[in-house]
């Protein structure tokens, strides 16, 4: 591997025989290649490593819902309390290394008790388990620059004879931090176990999860919807316990080769109901536009639910009306699940008087912020606003009969129009303070041509103040 | 099998009672409030049922809307409305204009706007909230003739309609006329309003044509406006408007389809009065 660093290629990373033939990180490939004539260099690809990097965390999620990157190629799991389900901690370093090298990938790993002192052993010791209260002894021969402190800091101590973190451990932490700054002292005692600092994770946990793990990777479907049905049961279970619904469901699926399929479903009020969620799930499989593929088989499940709201049971009212509302959110979660959150939209009033920015629609499932009031219609006026908006509106070719009246006839569309009837001006001043001072003032008409189309027209910029010929626009058309 | 016939009408009994109880008028028909209108056509059109708007042209699409938000008001009463429209048509004609429907009389927040990518989407979306009783009216607006909105497809609408007993207004801008299972299906384009003062253009104004009619009422036409303020149809008063254009009252008795300007945006044939004869039986042999 090679990369560019100042002006010249260095390498970066080399592989096992590489390394045998004495070749190191940060050598420059011209002296490399003068050692070794017949190398094989390949450019470093940063963004593909960071995929790959990616990938192996969702991969890892499957052992524990607390993964996080450590860069660089780095993971940290924080596997407090799930080792015991694959078997022990010795175990699951295992089954992790199987996975890691029948993928053709080299790795150490380590665990301790601090993610700081895991990092330090996996990188710069041996790696390995280290029982819990070993963990000073473990990191004492380790160089100080498994502190991750910084080259210079690195030096500075070197040169104080202090190389091993172990030198340091003993040292008053106070003369260390007056050196080296708080950070030094902070790292040390985390690397050390003295202080225990958790990882934040790359995927927040959710509030309520159930998994299922297979023996045998499951391939069919259907055996797949009935583990569904009964992750589903059991999340309800722990909802109802709680006195909570689920706003959002996430369905993990851990495929066997490595790959991790989520589904999300949401609704649009707090729900535990296993067959709204089930109809729900269903529909998502089939709006899916490349199929769940079991591929070699699937080793586990994970039902998610990231987002809980208190959910209290009501006795129906015998109006029938709290029904009716349960059936049209019943339904808009339905057309979400198919259609996509930002596809089933309910408008809300804005407050603003620019024609434009008057309404706006939004996901009917998203909560309701401050509702602002739709505007009143004069009392036994027409329609002063038009049914439909053009937004950008359309230009248009007009013949007026004096310069700030009504055009006498326009052209749209290929189309001429005469008109016979027409109301305004109405003055629209631009919303200097989101537009910015160069937008035109719009002044608004309201026309009707000979055939009956209502239309409204404006005309931006103004006669003589504004520089430029006014230009004329169709916006709306009116019922 | 008596038994359970017997129990079934029971339980549909029960569910009328309830339905009445809930406030649903239980005569299921939805009027336009205007006596010219509702009387020829025996009281309105059925509530449980698929009726189908068609713009004269595309230029009409707007006077169709109005008609049909119209209707929608008048089924819906304080329910609220499902309107599926196809991505295009916001490109084609604009998009909803929410400030527009206050102005028709009608609170955009009872909307459920869904937006559909292609005409199987609209019609998935418009099959699904016609099933749910809960909902006042379901407006479903494809672009132009897509090849699934076939008989099926409209039986399907219509059954679906039939069952829950809510309005589902099919809205199109399409000259073709096919097959299909709707009770009955207008024609609307824009009519000249009633001039206000300073000549400025009044109440939205449509010009309505009766294309079908499962009834058995042959085609007809009527002239009408909307009252925002008493949310209903109403006729307009003709002198006025003969007044300021004698040439298009008149043209319009004869020869409806001859305006000119928007009707070139249509293909119709060229031979248009053999053609409007066969158009009428055409629309029989669909029913």
């Amino acid at each position: 591997m090679v990369e560019t660093q100042g002006n010249a290629l260095r390498l970066v990373g080399c592989d096992a025989n590489a390394a045998r033939l004495g070749l190191t990180r940060g050598l420059t490939l011209a002296d490399a290649r003068a050692r070794i004539p017949d190398l094989v260099a390949v450019e470093a690809d940063s963004h593909a490593d960071e995929r790959l990097i990616d990938r192996l965390a969702a991969f890892c999620d499957r052992f524990t819902p607390l993964v996080t990157l450590d860069p660089p190629h780095g993971l940290l799991l924080d596997i407090t309390g799930c080792a015991h389900l694959f078997g022990g901690e010795a175990a699951l370093l295992a089954l992790i290394a199987g996975y890691l090298h029948r993928g053709g990938l080299a790795h150490r790993a380590a665990i301790m008790g601090t993610p700081e002192a895991a990092h330090a052993l996996s990188r710069f010791g041996a790696g390995g388990i280290v029982p819990v209260g070993d963990d000073e002894s473990a990191i004492a021969p380790l160089p100080v620059a498994a502190l991750e402190i910084g080259a210079e800091a690195v030096l500075a101590l070197s040169r104080a004879g202090l190389k091993t973190v172990g030198d340091l451990a003993d040292r008053p932490s106070s003369a260390l931090s007056a050196r080296f700054g708080e950070g030094l002292a902070v790292r040390l005692r985390r690397t050390l176990g003295r202080e225990d600092a958790r990882i934040t994770p790359l995927r927040p946990p959710p509030a309520c999860m159930v998994e299922r793990h297979f023996a045998e990777p499951l391939l069919d479907m259907a055996g797949l919807e009935e583990v569904v049905v009964r992750l589903i049961t059991d999340a309800g279970r722990v909802l109802e316990q709680r006195g909570e619904g689920g706003r959002a469901f996430e369905i993990s699926f851990f495929r066997s080769d490595g790959a991790v399929r989520r589904l999300l479903i949401e609704t649009g009020r707090p729900s535990r109901d296993v067959k709204a969620i089930l109809r729900l799930y269903r529909e998502r499989i089939e709006a899916l536009a490349d199929p769940l593929d079991p591929g070699f088989g699937f080793d586990a499940v994970r039902l998610a639910v990231p987002v809980c709201e208190p959910l209290n049971v009501h006795q129906p009212s015998l109006d029938g009306r709290a029904v009716e509302d349960e059936a049209v959110a019943d339904l808009v979660d339905r057309l979400v699940t198919r259609f996509g959150r930002d596809r089933v939209l309910r408008f809300v009033a804005q407050d603003s008087h620019d024609p434009r920015r008057e309404a706006k629609a939004v996901p009917a499932v998203a909560p309701i912020a401050a509702r602002v009031a739709w505007p009143a219609p004069e009392p036994n006026g027409p329609p002063s606003r038009p049914i439909q908006l053009f937004e950008p509106p359309q230009p248009i070719e007009t013949l007026a009969q004096v310069p700030d009246g009504p055009p006498l006839r326009f052209r749209w569309r290929r189309v001429l129009h005469e008109i016979a009837r027409a109301e305004g001006p109405e003055r629209i001043a631009p919303e200097w303070w989101r537009d910015g001072p160069s937008e035109p003032t719009r002044d608004y008409y309201r026309v009707e041509d000979a055939q009956g189309r209502r239309f409204w027209l404006f005309r931006a910029g103004l006669y003589e103040r504004e520089e430029g010929p006014p230009r004329w626009f169709l916006h709306g058309l009116f019922a | 099998m008596p038994a359970h016939s017997q129990l079934l009408a029971d339980l549909r009994c029960s569910l009328a009672e309830a339905r009445q109880r809930s406030g649903r008028s239980a005569i299921g028909q939805v009027t336009f409030g205007l006596p010219a209108l509702d009387e020829p056509l025996g009281g309105g059109i059925t509530r449980a049922a698929l009726h189908e708007v068609y713009a004269a042209g595309t230029v009409d699409l707007a006077a169709a809307t109005g008609f049909s938000v119209g209707l929608a008001i008048r089924a819906a009463q304080t329910r609220p409305i499902l309107w599926v429209r196809q991505d295009f048509i916001d490109a084609e004609t604009g998009r909803l204009h929410p400030p527009g429907l206050v102005e028709l009389g009608f609170d955009p927040s009872r909307i459920l706007l869904v937006r559909a990518r292609d005409a199987q989407g609209v019609l998935r979306a418009g099959a699904e909230a016609a099933r749910c009783a809960a909902l006042g009216a379901v407006l479903i607006e494809p672009w132009g003739e897509p090849r699934q909105l076939d008989l099926t497809a409209s039986r399907r609408l219509a059954l679906a309609a039939e069952a829950s007993g809510v309005m589902t207004v099919l809205l199109r801008a399409s000259s073709r006329r096919d097959a299909s299972a709707a009770r009955t299906r207008w024609r609307v384009s824009a009519l000249p309003s009633q001039a206000l003062e300073s000549n400025a253009p009044g109440n939205p104004a449509f010009s309505l044509r009766l294309l079908r009619h499962r009834g058995g009422l042959a085609e007809r036409e009527w002239r009408v406006e909307w009252d925002r303020d008493r949310q209903s149809f109403q006729e307009p008063s003709a002198f006025q408007e003969q007044s300021v254009f004698p040439a298009r009252a008149a043209s319009t008795e004869t020869f409806p389809d001859a305006a000119p300007l928007s009707r070139s945006v249509v293909s119709f044939p060229a031979d248009r009065p053999a053609a409007a004869g066969a158009q009428d039986s055409g629309l029989r042999q669909a029913g």
